[in-house]
């Protein structure tokens, strides 16, 4: 399984193979949304291609960011997981057995089996990343695109959002797409990194990335040994 | 009981009943997700827009509902496309449309002489109905009524979150246009009947009001349905007894069962 882009924003190209963990850093601005929302197909592109082999445009889970209008939205967190599994459903106007078995299994892959009739916007940010990364499983299970999974979380939370993102990835099998402006932690899941600059592109493996300078101006100062 | 038996022996207390349960039935599953994705002010938008229909309709001499629905499924259409284009914003668009709407109404109705009952525009004339508009306002509430059901998970999809629906290959766009199409349709015949301000106000304040008491979406559907059914009805029977207007009687019941939920919502907060 491969993929390929070459995007609009001139001159970005990258492959990944199944199991990957691309990590795509850069300022804001640079096109990283963008760039995501043309792999989703919810923007056209004006030239380049975007090629996935074995995998089709409805096998993407996609975790955006949150839009506002979620934060009072009156829905439980079975039926915001469910919704994940409408892809699957065909023209059938109601939920399969299949698919409540698979929101359930999902559910208590990322713990939140006890939620489930909870209602979401009683729930906090971490957990509400956790319904939506349940919801985003529910539609595939083989690529993940994120979307800046851990703005807005504290440090905790973050850290354990890492680690249930990282262990998909490594147990699971699920090749990962992850925008983050967190060098550090993008460096610490992903094997592979797209840095995304004004004009300017990388694209290579973690240890490659780091002997480049735009990694020792995104580190600063507090360049790590890892 | 008896008492209620005999209200509704009146043909035009019947008539009122049927076609106000209907609308009010379809207007509170439709006013939902309108609340939800923030196009609160949609209904009254429309409700003007059909008025210049309704006023073009009525100096050039045609069947108001054939001018007024197809207009208003443009509007409607087109205020939830301009919303997406981020140079003007919805709720702009919605104010902009309804009183340019609104304008447009009022100079072709004084140009041509025809005149319309503001009164009867703002509050309808539910208890003037006629078999006919029964007939189309039971065909039109079971559409609605019957896309709602078959659609109902996509629609919470894509109201819930446009750009993951999108992404996962379900058309959000169809189901925009579907929620608008529907919208129209229910506003023009619930304006025509029960008049704008009834209409706005039987889409949103239900939702509102079930918003504050459950947690789940179907929980919000059923229940908004439930409240919009109950003030309609209540509201009709009211104004059976004491004398007022029965439009604004059932807006301002359904104001006070917000309120109440209001009420509710906040001391069982913590428990949420």
């Amino acid at each position: 399984m491969k993929y390929e882009g070459v995007s609009a924003f001139e001159g970005v190209s990258f492959d990944l193979d199944e199991g990957d963990f691309l990590c795509i850093v850069g300022e804001n601005g640079s096109g990283k949304s963008t760039l995501i929302k043309g792999l989703l197909g919810l923007k056209q592109y004006s030239s380049g291609s975007i090629v996935f082999n074995g995998v089709k445009q409805r096998e993407i889970g996609y975790l955006p960011q949150q839009t506002p209008a979620q934060k009072d939205f009156p829905a439980t967190v079975k039926e915001v997981v469910i919704s994940g599994c409408l892809n699957r459903n065909g023209l059938t106007p109601f939920y399969s057995k299949n698919s409540k078995k698979r929101a359930s299994e999902m559910m208590s892959l990322m713990k939140i089996e006890d939620l489930s009739d909870k209602s979401y916007r009683g729930l906090s940010g971490g957990q509400q990343q956790r319904v939506l990364l349940a919801r985003a499983l529910c539609a595939t299970e083989k690529l993940l695109l994120l979307d800046e999974p851990v703005s807005g979380l504290d440090p905790m939370v973050t850290a354990e959002m890492y680690e249930a993102i990282r262990s998909l990835n490594r147990e699971k099998g699920v090749t990962v797409i992850m925008v983050s402006h967190d060098i550090h932690n993008a460096l610490h899941c992903g094997n592979k990194m797209l840095h995304m600059a004004q004009g300017r592109y990388f694209f290579g493996t973690k240890e490659e990335y780091k002997k480049i300078p735009e990694f020792k101006a995104m580190a600063g100062g507090c360049l790590s040994d890892e | 009981m008896s008492e209620l038996i005999h209200i509704f022996s009146y043909s035009f207390m019947l008539r009122a009943l049927i076609v106000g349960v209907l609308v009010a039935l379809c207007a509170a599953l439709l006013g939902t997700s309108l609340v939800l994705k923030r196009y609160s002010m949609i209904g009254d938008g429309l409700s003007h827009v059909g008025y210049g229909a309704f006023a073009i309709a009525a100096a050039a001499n045609l069947t108001p509902l054939y001018v007024a629905i197809p207009t208003v499924i443009i509007a409607a259409f087109f205020l939830l496309r301009l919303s997406r284009s981020s140079k003007i914003n919805g709720d702009s668009a919605i104010a902009i449309l309804s009183s340019s709407a609104l304008a447009i109404g009022m100079i072709v109705l004084s140009v041509t002489k025809v005149s319309i009952d503001v009164n009867s525009y703002m509050f309808g004339s539910i208890l003037a109905l006629t078999d006919n508009d029964v007939i189309i306002s039971a065909i039109c509430s079971v559409i609605v009524c019957v896309m709602y059901l078959v659609f109902y998970h996509r629609i919470f999809a894509v109201t819930f979150d446009e750009s993951f629906s999108s992404a996962t290959g379900i058309r959000s766009g169809i189901y925009n246009t579907l929620i608008a199409v529907l919208t129209a349709i229910i506003i023009v015949v619930g304006m025509r009947l029960m008049g704008a301000l009834l209409i706005s106000s039987l889409m949103i304040s239900p939702s509102l009001t079930s918003m504050r008491l459950c947690k789940s979406f179907r929980g919000v559907t059923i229940c908004s349905v439930a409240v919009s059914v109950f003030c309609f009805t209540a509201g009709l029977i009211l104004s059976y007894y004491i004398d007022i207007p029965t439009g604004a009687g059932i807006v301002v019941l359904n104001l006070i069962c917000f309120l109440i939920s209001a009420l509710i919502g906040k001391i069982t907060k913590r428990n949420e």
